[in-house]
């Protein structure tokens, strides 16, 4: 039942997972060339979030339900690794 | 009917969260500076992906896995802008002096800057600029 000429959600799920993709790939440029540590880990923590969204695209698109408890994982520890290594950075840091 | 408005709107949900996570890499790819990094990815970078995981929910219909879509989207309009927040935070704790449009740092300014372990003479050269034209001369 694919409603606009062919076009069904799984597909449109896909390409958009691509597109998100090549954004996360963009994202290392800042990761590598980052000029101080911060941002570095900001480049980081966008990239996980991009892939968190990634992984929810792949979820419909390839149909498979489990690969949302893994995007719930990552979010929680990328959300982590960004307060960890901004905390440790800093001698004594009080961040957040 | 429902089904094309129904699949309308997740191609509308996905379009938007493409552009404004494209708007957020492009920001933090090109902004000159941590802090204006940080808030470009706080900002356009959330509404991308809360963007993004709506389409995705609205994809999934009613079920337990668009419960736990909700929660990621949730989750994450609260934890992204907290992380750019710390992270904005340890890069001021740590010394780094904010890119303003009087001093012309760049980014191996910056670089430079951050590699040093104590930024004793960083105002040395910014008060120099309005000065150096006629001072040095003079």
């Amino acid at each position: 039942m694919s409603p606009i000429s062919g076009v069904s959600i799984p597909d449109i799920a896909l390409v958009a997972a691509a597109l998100f993709l090549v954004l996360a790939v963009a994202m290392f440029y800042r990761a590598i060339r980052g000029p101080t540590t911060q941002d570095r880990v900001l480049a980081v923590n966008v990239l996980g979030t991009n892939t968190v969204v990634v992984l929810a695209l792949l979820s419909v698109g390839l149909d498979e339900p489990s690969l949302l408890d893994v995007a719930l994982i990552y979010a929680l520890l990328n959300f982590l690794m960004a307060l960890a290594i901004s905390k440790f950075t800093v001698e004594r840091g009080g961040v957040l | 009917m429902i089904e094309g408005i129904r699949l309308a709107g997740i191609v509308a949900f996905i379009a938007f969260g493409l552009f404004f996570t494209f708007v957020s890499t492009l920001g933090v790819i090109r902004l000159p500076d941590v802090f204006s990094r940080a808030h470009t990815a706080s900002q356009a970078d959330t509404l991308g992906a809360g963007f993004a995981l709506a389409g995705v929910a609205l994809a999934l219909g009613w079920g337990a896995t668009t419960f736990k879509t909700v929660l990621l989207l949730v989750f994450i309009f609260i934890t992204n802008p907290t992380a750019a927040h710390a992270i904005a935070r340890a890069a001021d704790e740590k010394g780094i002096e904010p890119w303003t449009v009087d001093d012309e740092q760049t980014d191996v300014d910056l670089y430079r800057a951050s590699n040093a372990s104590v930024v004793a003479d960083g105002g040395s050269s910014d008060e120099s600029d309005d000065a150096s034209e006629g001072g040095e001369q003079e």
